[in-house]
């Protein structure tokens, strides 16, 4: 093979451009990063500073428009008045039903599926998690409402037993809640606990483990983290929510309708910002809570 | 993040920055607001094709919900514009939705209305331009609720009252009074419903009007202090009797259909959707009188459309349209010929023309601190109060 069998490429733009960028680590670099960091950086950060600092403003009540003064009067209002300290408290203990609830029974499912079902059926049974996922979360929410309804099926059900529906309420709310979270629990637990070896279950039996000793001491501590992460999953997201809680929640409001109806309602965005700080402040509090525990890694 | 070099992570984090601090300065600039809402047209112009409608749930139908009802489609013929719409569910919704400047037209009640020409965000109209305004009942012409300061702000629509909805089974006798769900709420409780919205302490109000005269309330919509209190603690009394309070009326006929719901507030529109589907609900109007609303068509002060909007204020006016759309409503029309246009019977169900009638409702209206009903020793409790005091009756 000669030199000069080897064509010279044509010295074309892209060329140039990949040599320069062959040459250049660092051009590089910022060329592959700045679309997800500019991503990241608008929507996510400048968007959270924007709602933080819209939070010190106020609104002119008659025309609606937005006073841009600085106030701490939306902060203090938030912190110190008597309906956000119980609309707070309601929210965190919807949320926390509704995480125990989804654990308690993701948790058997979770384990069904990586431990004993065959791999034909861990398949179906995964498909089987994922479909409810497939049907819109206001469909889920609109078919509790009639199931949860006076005349729905749950009371046909339950009253030859004696039995009655919840109706609407915070019951109803934390039953629909848990129901469209927990494929979300189910996922990462089930994932989890797949990577537990079973030698280890072996060996603990061979040691004399018994089946409740065993899953106590052997697979929930390895289990645990991705049992956090889930729980972060369903507390976040019940956390936020409002569009359940006003179709089956009855006359109850949570964090999320106060917001709403500060956006939507009483144009007070400065208010519904300073509201909208609690859950993030929560969530960020149990995040801190919960990340030596490994369970950021099993999101 | 982890394989980024320090150095980048350093420059992006600068970048990141730089930037919130632009865009929080770009903020801070923009304080100034044009408040003017501008002049009325003088003259029409051409037609633009199309024109963006914002209206009540059922004012503006082209047959896609109905195909028997369509009043839209012969204005599209007639003139060219092609009608775009959104329907909303509140008064604060529509206030809300014309801040962003997508719509020409509004259809607005009284408790929007004089906010969005506060806001700046509706224009005055010449009803020179507007044949179809000289048929319009003169005791809806110029009233607080459409106009300012001797200027007309829109042309009047239709009006009608809030009606007690009621199950046929649980009350054999049509009640006669809103005790049913204030003082005697407790008998159905958990089945008792309101209007979400903080305009509902007026009904609240209107009952106290007839229960507790030592109050001295004269207008539902002026309320010092103390009667306010009143009636915010009356309906946190009532909030342990709701199983639910609607602005979506379709959850409302849903709830009523299904027998959550039993009693509570509602509109002749809802009454008329349930007899359709053979629920056992009816509809009174009790003695202490009630709220309603009258409605406005208004022009965004930057519409992009105007010509197209005075069309569709014109058309909405007219006799036939006017009588299609407000019997559609279940309201009394504004028009004097559109009973004609009516089925028979429709018009004397509203009281339509009645001045009397019209006069015992209590339109809806914005509370401002400046007590409507007149009174200058006392302030009363302005809409803002109103909504934080919504929130708060509803815990």
């Amino acid at each position: 093979m000669t030199h000069a069998t080897v064509p010279r490429p044509r010295d074309s733009a892209a060329r140039k451009g990949s040599v320069f960028l062959s040459t250049h680590p660092r051009a590089r670099l910022a060329l592959l990063l700045s679309a997800p960091l500019f991503w990241l950086g608008l929507v996510y950060i400048v968007a959270l500073v924007l709602l933080l600092v819209t939070a010190f403003w106020t609104v002119d009540s008659f025309t609606g428009k937005i006073s841009q003064t600085w106030t701490l009067d939306n902060i203090l209002t938030v912190v110190t008045g008597s309906l956000y300290q119980t609309v707070t408290l309601r929210t965190l203990g919807v949320a926390l039903l509704v995480t125990l609830i989804d654990v308690a029974l993701a948790l058997p499912i979770a384990f069904f599926m990586a431990k004993v079902a065959t791999p034909r059926m861990q398949r179906i049974l995964v498909i089987a998690v994922l479909t409810p996922l497939w049907a819109s979360y206001l469909v889920k929410a609109y078919a509790w409402r009639s199931v949860l309804s006076q005349d729905g099926i749950l009371e046909w059900l339950v009253a030859p037993i004696g039995g009655h529906t919840p109706g609407y309420g915070l019951p109803a709310t934390i039953i629909t809640l848990a129901y469209l979270w927990l494929p979300y629990v189910i996922l990462p637990i089930y994932a989890g606990l797949e990577r537990v070896p079973d030698s280890l279950l072996e060996a603990s039996g061979d040691l004399g483990g018994k089946t409740w000793s065993t899953l106590r001491l052997v697979v929930f501590p390895l289990a645990l983290p991705a049992i956090i992460a889930g729980t972060i999953f369903s507390f976040s997201l019940s956390l936020g929510d409002y569009i359940t809680v006003n179709i089956v929640g009855g006359a109850n409001q949570m964090l999320g309708n106060l917001v709403y109806t500060n956006v939507g309602a009483a144009n007070n965005l400065p208010l519904a910002s300073a509201i909208a700080l609690i859950p993030i402040v929560i969530i960020f509090g149990y995040l801190f809570l919960v990340r030596r525990t490994g369970a950021l890694d099993n999101l | 993040m982890k394989r980024i070099p320090p150095t980048a992570r350093r420059g992006a984090t600068v970048g990141l920055a730089l930037a919130s601090i632009a865009l929080l300065t770009a903020c801070g600039t923009t304080a100034a607001n044009n408040d003017a809402g501008g002049e009325a047209a003088d003259e029409l112009g051409e037609f633009e094709g199309q024109v963006s409608l914002l209206a009540w749930p059922g004012y503006v139908e082209d047959g896609t919900n109905d195909p028997e009802v369509d009043w839209v489609t012969p204005f599209e013929e007639e003139t060219g514009c092609e009608v775009t719409s959104k329907s909303y569910g509140t008064s604060d919704e529509a206030f809300n939705l014309m801040k962003t400047g997508d719509y020409d037209v509004v259809a607005a009640s009284g408790d929007a209305s004089l906010r969005l020409v506060a806001a700046g965000d509706v224009a005055p109209i010449n009803t020179d331009l507007i044949p179809n305004y000289e048929g319009i009942y003169d005791f809806l012409k110029m009233q607080s609720w459409n106009s300012v300061d001797g200027e007309a702000y829109g042309v009047p629509h239709g009006y009608g009252a809030n009606l007690l909805m009621y199950n046929t089974e649980l009350f054999p006798e049509a009640p006669t009074s809103w005790d049913v769900v204030f003082d005697k709420a407790s008998e159905n409780t958990g089945k008792v419903t309101a209007y979400d919205s903080p305009i509902y302490i007026a009904d609240a109000a209107v009952y106290l009007m007839a229960h507790q005269p030592e109050l001295g309330i004269e207008n539902p919509y002026a309320l010092d202090e103390e009667q306010f209190q009143a009636a915010v603690d009356l309906l946190k009394e009532q909030r342990a009797s709701i199983g639910e309070y609607w602005s979506d009326y379709l959850k409302e006929i849903q709830a009523f259909e299904t027998g959550d719901t039993v009693v509570g507030t509602s509109w002749q529109v809802i009454q008329n959707v349930l007899e359709g589907s053979g629920a056992p609900t009816a509809v009174t109007l009790p003695e202490e009188g009630t709220t309603g609303w009258s409605d406005t068509w208004m022009i965004a002060s930057k519409a992009k459309n105007p010509n197209c909007a005075y069309a569709w204020l014109d058309y909405i006016a007219s006799p036939e349209a006017n009588a299609a759309a407000t019997e559609y409503f279940g309201e009394a029309p504004s028009n004097e010929a559109a009973c004609e246009f009516r089925s028979e019977g429709s018009c004397e169900a509203f009281h339509a023309g009645d001045e009397d009638y019209a006069s015992q409702i209590w339109y809806w209206s914005t509370p401002i601190a400046e007590c409507l009903d007149g009174r200058t020793d006392v302030e009363c409790v302005d809409y803002s109060g109103w909504t934080e005091a919504w929130s708060e009756i509803k815990g």
